[in-house]
């Protein structure tokens, strides 16, 4: 993935928790707003799982993306931390560090707020 | 333009050359004496008053909660009267929420985060006095309300209808949404300030991989401000025109509803909850690796665990509604977050632990303090997971196992770690010691205390003790655990009262101790508490530990032999440098002693109190004074023109004085603020979509705003936007006369906006009072309006700088902070006017 420029900026460390923070804002608002406007809307609740479940895998492969990127900055973990040279690869290297952790711990609780979709079937049961 | 970094110091300079430097230096630094040392905006003083207040808060508030306790102790109790009853539970939560926990942290940061950053203030140091000055007078208002019985009665979360009700709330309610309102302002103030501090002002070479990790931790938390205290303010908004003005927003008989309250509060709440317990873990990751007298052992772990739960914390909020009746598949989003969130918690835990086996650790009062705190964190925290649980929290809501839950998390999380901070850094106010004896013994009154106290409301709680009750029957098994709970508290206060005697004990006689008492790593240490020039010169850093690892890092900073060791401007002057290599690019000259940063937050404290009690023309006259104060602070305190372009700033580096756009600290600091205020908008906008879900037809059949106003609107508003665009570009090529052109007519476009903004709604008459609908209509338009007049009286300002001189091509700070400005404002309108016009057409 050569195309992929690297960025220098503060704010890639962010990109992970981000895409989190979105897939939970969409998951949320979808089913509020599914479950008060049922009755105006063609479409069951089935569906808006499968959709929901669709934009889960679409949020969790932006974060491996982000973690792919991460793991290069950091140099694929041919150093090991603490990073803390006063150098300028040592900073990229921390970032990246600090990405691909805070990426696996975004995956992890991508996954967390999915499992209801699996074993919740109605607005109210 | 950035300057490369000489890694060595400079040469010394001959003692007399010294000597004349720190004559100047002191004079600039000076804190004036008499009255005028109120003026003050230096960062240890702000910092101490700040801290000082916020502490003899928590001393009252605590002071309520025995009162609460005793009242408790034994059933059918008479002690106090039902009303003092609510009264006093509601001030001490708000208190201890509001006035202690959120502003001590501030207090602290403001303190310490200059030395720790190894510069000599933050950027606004006038801002922070500001802060202070609001914080102050809205917290004696809010507090003295008791005194009157007039003290806000509905619990500190305010829920309506209850809190609606004026009957039973009284002016209450008003002072605690205005009074808290207030002190909103002064947190977001201390964000902005905390963000550019940390991002812009670090000493030379401090690159983010080697920065203190409290400032990791401080920049999370000024971030989750910006995101949380603003949904809470537009909250304020509509409860206050409701209690005011009778508009419904809350009130489900004419369309409202309470449960938009309760997520606007909470969106706010929760995050509030990670905003008090991270600067205090923040404080541990400082006093951690002293005493174990090694680096810490995953450092980026701990940012990892920051940065993760301040995301986190957002996903939380409905845990405090699991049993409001929402889909459940929305509660169990909620619970899976709330779950997530102790993952990284338990990082930062296992961080200080592997820390502590991997060093020696020296077991000192701070430490004592910091692990007994993180014991009871933990407890509260296993609690937590229990009640992010939906069916044990339908059990165990609005019961006394939550006061307990909450209690174990805020006192372990943040009460102890504050007290283990005194006792650190008690040595920087006057180079004294706290005693050691006094400490100990004081934690275990506290300790122990605690769990007297707390540990059997888990138990009340579990039989069926609801919260928030002032009495009850003996005979329903719960009047030993109160009884113990009682005794416990006030073993509890015991342990409190002593550590504020062994602090405001003379100490006079007390030899002082060494500089850096602790040996600590990092740079609080390095000041003198008796200059009040922060540090005599700017170090280059080169380590996580400057400290231990740089020698004779202390000795060259004092002699003088880094940046900035002088101040031949006259001036106060501190280094700017880039966020992620900390190479030094400005030279940033801040503001100094000055009355109006009083002047502005008493008169804003005016507004708030006036408006409290309905007195109108009050009103606006503090406000004309607010606007006459924070003006004149701008006009005479801000982008002035510099003597000479660049300056030399010590160490064979010069360095520009004035900087604009996105390299000055003015233009992040606009940006950080307009990041605050467009939350809050788009709190207000959800709150219009809320109604819409709730509602088959969330008109309920009023007259809406039309589609014609909305559009002209929505039309001069873009245009305005461009003549500012315009007004720029005229100004960077040096053609006065049309800038001043553009900014009039762009000023008088925003004009047309504003009065087609309000015709809308006016021309249908809509109702405001007759239903909720009309009354989201207004409250957006009007939001919309005041930002575009707020973009008149900037526009004017950019015509009044440049007609006098002080704004011109190269010198263009001003304009470029107001286009910033009106990209929010042009998004705003946007929003606002294309939803009021057209959404009621597509939906
Ligand atoms: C793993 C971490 C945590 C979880 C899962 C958690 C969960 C919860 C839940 C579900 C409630 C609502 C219970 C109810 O009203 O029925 C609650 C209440 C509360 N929690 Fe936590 N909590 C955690 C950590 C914290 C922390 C760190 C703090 C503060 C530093 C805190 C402060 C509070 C407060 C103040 C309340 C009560 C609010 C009120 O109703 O007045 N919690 N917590
Ligand atoms: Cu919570």
């Amino acid at each position: 993935m050569r195309w992929i420029k690297e960025i220098e900026t503060f704010w890639t460390l962010f990109t992970a928790p981000t895409v989190w923070a979105l897939h939970f804002l969409v998951c949320y608002v979808a089913v509020a707003v599914y479950c008060a406007k049922q009755g105006a809307l063609a479409m069951s609740f089935e569906t808006m799982r499968w959709l929901l479940g669709g934009i889960t895998v679409a949020a969790l492969a932006v974060i491996v993306l982000s973690a792919w990127l991460a793991w290069r900055q950091w140099g694929f973990g041919t150093e090991v931390p603490p990073h803390d040279a006063p150098t300028q690869d040592d900073r990229r290297k921390f970032q990246g560090f600090a990405t691909l952790l805070l990426s696996g711990l975004s995956f992890v609780s991508v996954l967390y707020v999915t499992v209801p979709l699996f074993f919740i079937g109605a607005c109210q049961s | 333009m950035s300057a490369n970094v000489p890694l060595a110091p400079a040469p010394e300079a001959p003692p007399e050359i010294r000597a004349a430097q720190e004559e100047r230096l002191r004079k600039v630094w000076t804190t004036p004496s008499g009255w005028r040392y109120w003026t003050s905006v230096n960062n240890t003083e702000i910092g101490l008053w700040y801290g000082a207040a916020a502490f003899i808060f928590m001393l009252f508030a605590g002071l309520l909660g025995l009162m609460v306790r005793v009242q408790l102790a034994v059933p059918e109790n008479t002690f106090i009267s039902a009303d003092l009853f609510n009264q006093a539970f509601t001030l001490h939560g708000t208190i201890m929420m509001f006035l202690f926990a959120v502003p001590i942290f501030e207090a602290v940061a403001i303190y310490l985060l200059p030395s720790m950053l190894g510069t000599r203030e933050l950027p606004f140091p006038r801002l922070s006095a500001f802060g202070f000055w609001s914080f102050a007078l809205g917290g004696v208002f809010v507090c003295g309300s008791i005194f009157f019985n007039a003290a806000p009665n509905t619990g500190w979360f305010m829920y309506p209808p209850l809190a609606t009700d004026k009957e039973y709330s009284g002016i209450g309610a008003d002072i605690w949404l205005l009074g808290l309102s207030f002190i909103e302002v002064a947190s977001i103030a201390a964000a902005v300030e905390l963000i550019v501090g940390i991002m812009k002002c670090r000493a030379p070479g401090m690159r983010i991989n080697l920065m203190p990790l409290f400032a990791w931790y401080l920049l999370i938390v000024a971030g989750m401000i910006l995101f949380a205290f603003p949904p809470l303010i537009a909250g304020d908004i509509l409860f206050e025109m409701e209690r005011m003005f009778d508009w419904p927003f809350f009130d489900a008989a004419r369309g409202g509803d309470p449960l938009l309250w309760q997520h606007l509060f909470w969106i706010f709440g929760h995050p509030e909850v990670y905003i008090i317990f991270l600067p205090a873990i923040a404080i541990m990751a400082m006093v951690v690796p002293t005493f174990s007298q090694r680096p810490i052992v995953g450092y980026s772990w701990i940012v990892l665990a920051a940065v993760g739960t301040g995301f986190l914390s957002f996903g939380l909020w409905v845990h405090h509604m699991f049993a409001t009746g929402l889909p459940q598949m929305s509660l169990a989003f909620f619970s899976a977050a709330s779950e997530a969130v102790a993952i990284p918690t338990g990082v930062q835990i296992f961080v200080f632990i592997a820390t502590m086996l991997a060093g020696r650790v020296i077991f000192s009062v701070p430490m004592l303090f910091g692990a007994g705190g993180l014991a009871i964190f933990i407890i509260g925290g296993l609690t937590g997971v229990m009640v992010a649980l939906v069916p044990f929290d339908w059990q165990a809501h609005d019961t006394y196992f939550i006061v307990a839950h909450l209690h174990y998390v805020l006192i372990g999380g943040m009460l102890f770690p504050v007290v283990a901070g005194i006792y650190y850094y008690y040595p920087l106010l006057d180079g004294k010691k706290l005693s050691d004896r006094l400490g100990k013994i004081a934690f275990w009154l506290m300790f122990t205390g605690f769990n007297t106290a707390f540990f059997p409301m888990h138990f009340a709680g579990l039989r069926g003790m609801p919260r928030r009750v002032f009495t009850y029957p003996a005979d329903v098994g719960w009047d030993w655990f109160n009884m113990i709970s009682t005794i416990g508290a006030f073993i509890f206060a015991a342990g409190v009262g002593l550590v504020v005697i062994d602090v405001v004990r003379p100490k006079k006689k007390q030899p002082r101790c060494p500089e850096n008492p602790w040996n600590a790593g990092t740079l609080e240490f390095i000041g003198s508490p008796d200059e009040k020039w922060g540090v005599r010169s700017v170090p280059v850093i080169h380590s996580r530990y400057p400290v231990w690892d740089q020698k004779d890092l202390v000795e060259n900073i004092s002699a003088g032999r880094y940046f900035l060791p002088d101040s031949q401007s006259g001036q106060r002057e501190t280094l700017v440098t880039t966020v992620l290599d900390a190479r030094p690019v400005q030279c940033l000259r801040v503001g100094g002693t000055s009355v109006v940063t009083i002047v502005a937050a008493l008169s804003l404290g005016g507004v708030f109190i006036a408006l409290t009690f309905h007195w109108w023309l009050v009103t606006i006259a503090c406000a004309v004074i607010t606007l006459g104060a924070i003006l004149y602070w701008l006009w005479t305190g801000t982008a002035t023109i510099p003597e000479s372009d660049d300056y030399d700033v010590g160490m064979g580096v010069r360095l520009p004085v004035y900087a604009s756009g996105p390299d000055s600290v003015g233009w992040w600091a606009m940006f950080i603020t307009m990041v605050g205020d467009g939350t809050a908008y788009a709190s207000l906008i959800f709150g219009y979509f809320f109604y819409w879900t709730i509602h088959d037809d969330f008109t309920g059949g009023h007259a809406g705003p039309g589609v014609f106003w909305p559009m002209v609107a929505l039309t001069l508003f873009v245009i305005a936007w461009g003549a500012m665009l315009a007004a720029r570009s005229l100004n960077a090529h040096d053609r006065p006369r049309l800038t001043q052109a553009a900014l009039g007519v762009a000023a008088l476009l925003s004009l047309g906006g504003c009065a087609a903004g309000l015709a809308g709604p006016f021309a249908y008459e809509m109702d405001p009072t007759l239903y909720v609908y009309p009354a989201i209509v207004w409250v957006v338009a009007i939001w919309t309006v005041v930002h575009g007049a707020v973009g008149i009286i900037m526009q004017l300002y950019c015509l009044a700088r440049s007609l006098t001189g002080r704004m011109t091509a190269r010198y263009d700070m001003d304009i470029d902070n107001v286009v910033l400005y009106w990209h929010f404002m042009v998004i705003t309108a946007v929003t606002s006017f294309g939803v009021l016009g057209l959404f009621p057409l597509v939906r």
